[in-house]
């Protein structure tokens, strides 16, 4: 199974700059403190990423108005729901919030219809922006509107909950790992909704996830949280390069790099896909996609090796001409993490400080990358 | 004919009673059993105590603690008597007060359960749809609740039927008035009149039967909700 991805531009935000979302929490409670200063981009999907624990859910009751902090400021593209140096405080139910719970919260004495219609029924007709059809539609749910949610599958009820909070007109889209609850199968079943939702809608989403799959396919912006605090909060991929935070996602650092299909061998099954601006080609292992099509791929830093020349007999089909940026220690001795540059986009390598000495890597280094592995996000 | 006049006129007195009674337990039982459910106010504990009471308290002493303070020189007693009402005991009003005291945790209990069991998600969930507090309790809560109320309704009704302690303390025993099913039963008694006590007798083993048999195959039916 393939799921490609529509990507439309978004604008990415430079680092520390003004976001369109600003946001201050500090919830206090006996076995836990979050304390978190946000800022967001006004558009795409920002990504609350975390272990449990480490307070993501928190932070989106607080977005909501479900949790009052003791201090907080929360402004969302120029409107200002909550500042408490002000005693401002608006409440869940006039907050234009859309919000996806973790295991979709039907109204259970409600058919799909009439729940779709609860939220719709509360925004004046002249605010409505989206007609029940179009959701129904989007996240192609039509076949179930006469049903009870208790007869429905939980990917089929998590549709219904998307597709309810988006009838309410949100500004701003709130997902509480709605894929967490979901086995595989139904994971699937939901994403390419979701990655519609990213590519149809002009609304700031946030996604809260501890799935760094799903982070990496969805988000254009990644913030971490630990122990109730921000460790990083930046452009998605810029973050999973930053040399001071390696292992964002823990097992091993990883790249995450747009491209455009440019053809398919049948032959040998294998895809070619294109970065865009530099013409630069990667070859992989997949069925065919139409060209044209864009993907977003990921590339282990344990899957790429350096090279000084371009080797001429290698079995790894991907060579890429690529500059070092600047490279940093892993915790065990024996491996060091090469930062490349490849066209626009920026890998990662592991390998070991035994070759990084030999080869004498220098910044500004001109050599070539061998990737031995590129997947297609949410291909697993 | 089995029942007599006196008979049917307790029968009608005490399902008047008895319905009176559930509707007032319900709009006063609805907020009680809500803010049990909900708080988390050192409180709830002794308040939910206190409801509990005429579970555990034998209604004579219900009924002694009624009649004293309805009396004239009663708490409420003095507050009728200041509005121009007189004194409530020995009254329809009396015995209606003092039913809603006696079966109050027939009504808050169920009602306390059925809200606790909905749970915190279905609100959050109306919120962020817009619905402002009032707006979730009637479209949300209500419907889901809507079992709870059925029970609570059930039983409340049925047990102010049962009621006899607490009507003979304060009610007493007048015809019309406060003369209901179970002290007439008592009168038969007390002048050996077995066979009137019989029917009377018979036909509360008889609702009680139907209403319990309902409610259980009302539960059984609920489970569709799971």
């Amino acid at each position: 199974m393939i799921w490609p991805l529509q990507r439309r531009n978004v604008p990415t935000p430079t680092l520390g700059g003004a976001g369109e979302i600003q946001a201050r929490f500090k919830v206090e409670h006996a076995d836990f403190t979050l304390d978190v200063d946000l800022n967001l981009p006004g558009r795409g999907v920002s990504a609350l990423f975390g272990h449990s624990g480490s307070g993501k859910t928190s932070c989106l009751r607080c977005f909501a108005g479900l949790d009052r902090p003791s201090e907080g400021y929360l402004q969302v593209n120029g409107e200002v729901w909550q500042d408490s140096a002000q005693g401002l405080f608006v409440p869940a139910h006039k907050r234009a919030v859309g919000y996806v719970f973790q295991g979709a919260n039907l109204f259970a004495h409600l058919s799909v219809r009439r729940n779709l219609e609860y939220g719709l029924k509360r925004i004046p007709a002249a605010q409505r922006r989206i007609a029940l059809e179009q959701a129904v539609e989007l996240l192609g749910i039509g076949h179930l509107l006469q049903r009870l949610p208790g007869k429905l599958s939980g990917g089929e009820q998590q549709r219904v909950g998307i597709a309810r909070a988006l009838l309410t007109s949100p500004r701003m889209l709130l997902l509480d790992e709605p894929l967490a609850a979901l086995d595989l199968k139904r994971k699937q079943e939901v994403l390419p909704y979701l990655e519609r939702l990213h590519s149809e809608l002009q609304m700031p989403i946030i996604y809260v996830s501890h799935s760094p799959d799903e982070v990496a396919r969805l988000a254009d912006h990644l913030v971490l949280l630990e122990d109730g605090k921000v460790s990083a909060s930046g452009p998605l991929k810029e973050t999973l390069l930053r040399a001071d935070l390696p292992f964002v996602f823990e097992e091993d650092a990883e790249a995450v790099v747009d491209a455009q299909v440019t053809a398919h061998d049948p032959a040998y099954g294998l895809l070619a896909v294109q970065l865009p601006g530099s013409g630069i080609s990667l070859q992989l292992p997949h069925g065919p996609l139409p060209p044209g099509q864009s993907v977003r791929v990921k590339i282990k830093a344990r899957d790429v090796s350096l090279s000084l020349q371009q080797a001429q007999h290698s079995s790894v089909l991907n060579l890429l001409p690529a500059r070092v940026v600047d490279w940093i220690n892993v915790a065990e001795q024996a491996h060091v993490l090469v930062r490349v540059q490849v066209g626009r986009e920026q890998l990662m390598a592991r390998i070991t400080r035994y070759s990084f000495d030999r080869l004498n890597i220098q910044r500004e280094q001109s050599l070539w990358a061998q990737v031995k592995s590129v997947s297609l996000l949410g291909a697993s | 004919m089995p029942l007599t006049e006196a008979d049917f006129a307790a029968v009608l007195l005490t399902l008047e009673l008895a319905a009176l009674t559930t509707v007032l337990l319900l709009l006063i039982g609805t907020p009680i059993a809500w803010w049990l459910a909900r708080t988390g106010s050192r409180w709830k504990q002794p308040i939910g105590a206190i409801v509990a009471l005429p579970l555990v308290l034998p209604p004579t002493v219900i009924g002694f603690y009624l009649l004293v303070s309805m009396g004239p020189h009663g708490v409420i007693g003095q507050l009728t008597q200041s509005l121009g009402l007189g004194t409530l005991t020995f009254t329809f009003t009396g015995l209606l007060i003092g039913s809603v005291f006696y079966s109050l945790p027939f009504v808050v209990q169920p009602l306390q359960n059925a809200f606790e069991a909905i749970g915190r998600a279905p609100l959050e969930a109306a919120a962020t749809l817009r619905a402002g507090p009032w707006d979730a309790f009637f479209t949300v809560v209500l419907p889901l609740a809507k079992p709870g109320f059925v029970t609570a309704a059930i039983l409340g009704f049925a047990h102010t039927v049962g009621e006899f302690g607490v009507v003979l303390m304060i009610g007493g025993n007048i015809p019309g008035k406060t003369q209901v099913a179970s002290v007439q039963i008592y009168n038969h008694v007390e002048t050996m009149n077995y066979a009137q006590a019989h029917w009377l007798a018979g036909g509360m083993v008889l609702f009680s039967f139907i209403v319990l048999l309902a409610l259980y195959s009302g539960r059984s039916s609920q489970r569709v909700w799971q």
